[in-house]
């Protein structure tokens, strides 16, 4: 089938088998391979992404399912000369060790402080609930993720 | 982990869905937010030939006050439940569940029925809709008829659906001042219940639990103990009687009866039964 989606910013039509899952469309299509894929079983989040400015986990999306949507991955988030709040205050924060759950963690990050405008720790912890990370122990992803929603420009442009 | 092929049809209507649904069978089967559906079909544990994804038909999202009921359509994702101020004043019970279901990536995607529809015993929302003694709306080839929740869950996976049905619309009491209780034991922030218990007290006592027994399921021992003037811990006592709850990874069969009557006493003190 024929499915046109717009990720990061530009168009892209292909055609897809009906069971092609979204993660692997970015992946070996679109060869955006910033989204990761770590338990495919809905699990860990490493494959979030943003759908319709929504945090969804790409493995547990159809690629049709998409079709018609606006798409952000990982890739999409910086503007031309700076990165994005949440990457920023990632790197500042040593948010990350392996790196793997990262762009998925901060995808999750993005809508999570779209979404709920007074974050506390607390709230951190349980809105990145769906997303695990096997190195940090989690304290300076949360750090980082409360500075930026601190952040007066949420967005990069 | 790749699922089985299948065909994709994205039907404009919910009567074009019913007709599809009619003339393929059961190999077809319908997609909504596919947070149950595509995990199966990837480990392979379902393969149907046709999915009929009605997840575009925003026709069927709503929330809406319908006197002394509020109306949610199928298509409702469990986000716009948990955050609906309507819900949160009417109902809280429901949207406060919905807020524990999964993660938020699961409730951006998952629908309130495909929930129900999905008929599976671990799943929040069945016990929810069985505590309140919510309504179900199913459209079918021959137009559309309502099922109470006490008649919806038959058996493992299954509901009173028909193959060619599709659930449309959840209808569920308005419930303002009611005291009301969710608890969920779990072992990790986003997994499903290990047993849950919903309770809703307004005058009579309503109260259902989850992955106690093949199917979501109203915990009637409780219920009439509590009508018959018993307290919180003398009904807790009930909690499974009659039941046979499911032995997993997670707790044996002795274990979730354990659970079940602690969590049912939190529920009904919680909920204000004395
Ligand atoms: C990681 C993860 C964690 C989860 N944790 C929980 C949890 O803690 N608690 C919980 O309750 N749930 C949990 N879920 C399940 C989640 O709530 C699903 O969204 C929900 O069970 C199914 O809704 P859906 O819209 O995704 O349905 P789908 O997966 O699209 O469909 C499920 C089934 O229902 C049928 N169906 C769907 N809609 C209709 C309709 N309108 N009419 C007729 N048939 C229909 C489909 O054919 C299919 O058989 C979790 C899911 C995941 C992936
Ligand atoms: S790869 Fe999608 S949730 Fe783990
Ligand atoms: S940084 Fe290694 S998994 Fe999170």
């Amino acid at each position: 089938m024929k499915i046109s989606v717009t990720v990061n910013g530009e168009k892209r039509d292909n055609e897809v088998e009906p069971r092609l899952l979204l993660v692997h469309y970015l992946r070996d299509v679109l060869a955006l391979t910033g989204t990761n894929v770590g338990c495919d079983t809905s699990s860990c989040g490493a494959c979030t992404i943003l759908l319709e400015g929504q945090s969804v986990k790409s493995c547990t999306v159809l690629a049709a399912q998409a079709d018609g949507a606006t798409i952000t991955t990982i890739e999409g988030l910086a503007g031309p000369d700076r990165m994005h709040p949440v990457q920023e205050a990632f790197r500042e924060h040593h948010g990350l060790q392996c790196g793997y759950c990262t762009p998925g963690m901060v995808m999750a990050a993005v809508s999570l402080i779209e979404e709920v405008p007074d974050l506390d720790e607390a709230k951190v912890r349980e809105g990145l609930e769906g997303n695990l990370c096997r190195c940090t122990g989690y304290h300076n992803i949360v750090k980082a993720v409360l500075a930026a929603a601190k952040t007066p420009a949420r967005s990069a442009s | 982990m790749i699922p089985a092929a299948f065909d994709y049809q994205r039907p404009a209507s919910v009567d074009e869905a019913i007709r599809l649904l009619t003339d393929s069978g059961d190999e077809a089967k319908i997609l909504a937010g596919g947070h149950s559906l595509l995990p199966l079909m990837k480990l392979r544990l379902a393969a149907p030939s046709l999915l009929i994804d009605i997840g575009r038909l925003r026709d069927l999202s709503y929330i809406t006050d319908a006197g002394d009921h509020i109306a949610i359509g199928a298509l409702t994702r469990h986000h716009e439940v948990e955050t609906s101020s309507v819900l949160r004043a009417q109902v809280p019970l429901l949207a406060h569940a919905t807020s524990q279901v999964g993660d938020p990536q699961v409730r951006h995607r998952g629908t309130i029925g495909g929930s129900l529809a999905h008929g599976d015993p671990a799943s929040d929302l069945p016990a929810v809709c069985l505590a309140l003694g919510a309504t179900f709306t199913a459209a079918g080839p021959g137009g559309s008829r309502q099922i109470p929740a006490d008649d919806f869950f038959q058996g493992f996976l299954e509901t009173a659906l028909e193959p060619n049905e599709v659930l449309v619309e959840i209808s569920v009491p308005k419930v303002p001042d009611a005291g009301w209780s969710f608890q969920k034991f779990n072992r990790r922030a986003q997994d499903w219940a290990i047993v849950g218990v919903a309770a809703v007290h307004n005058g009579s006592t309503g109260v259902a639990l989850v992955n106690m027994a093949s199917t979501p399921v109203r915990a009637s021992s409780v219920e009439s103990a509590i009508a018959g003037g018993a307290s919180a811990g003398e009904a807790a006592a009930h909690a499974s009687d009659g039941l046979d709850p499911p032995a997993d990874l997670n707790a044996s069969t002795e274990y979730r009866r354990h659970l079940a009557e602690v969590l049912v006493r939190r529920a009904l003190q919680e909920a204000g039964v004395a």
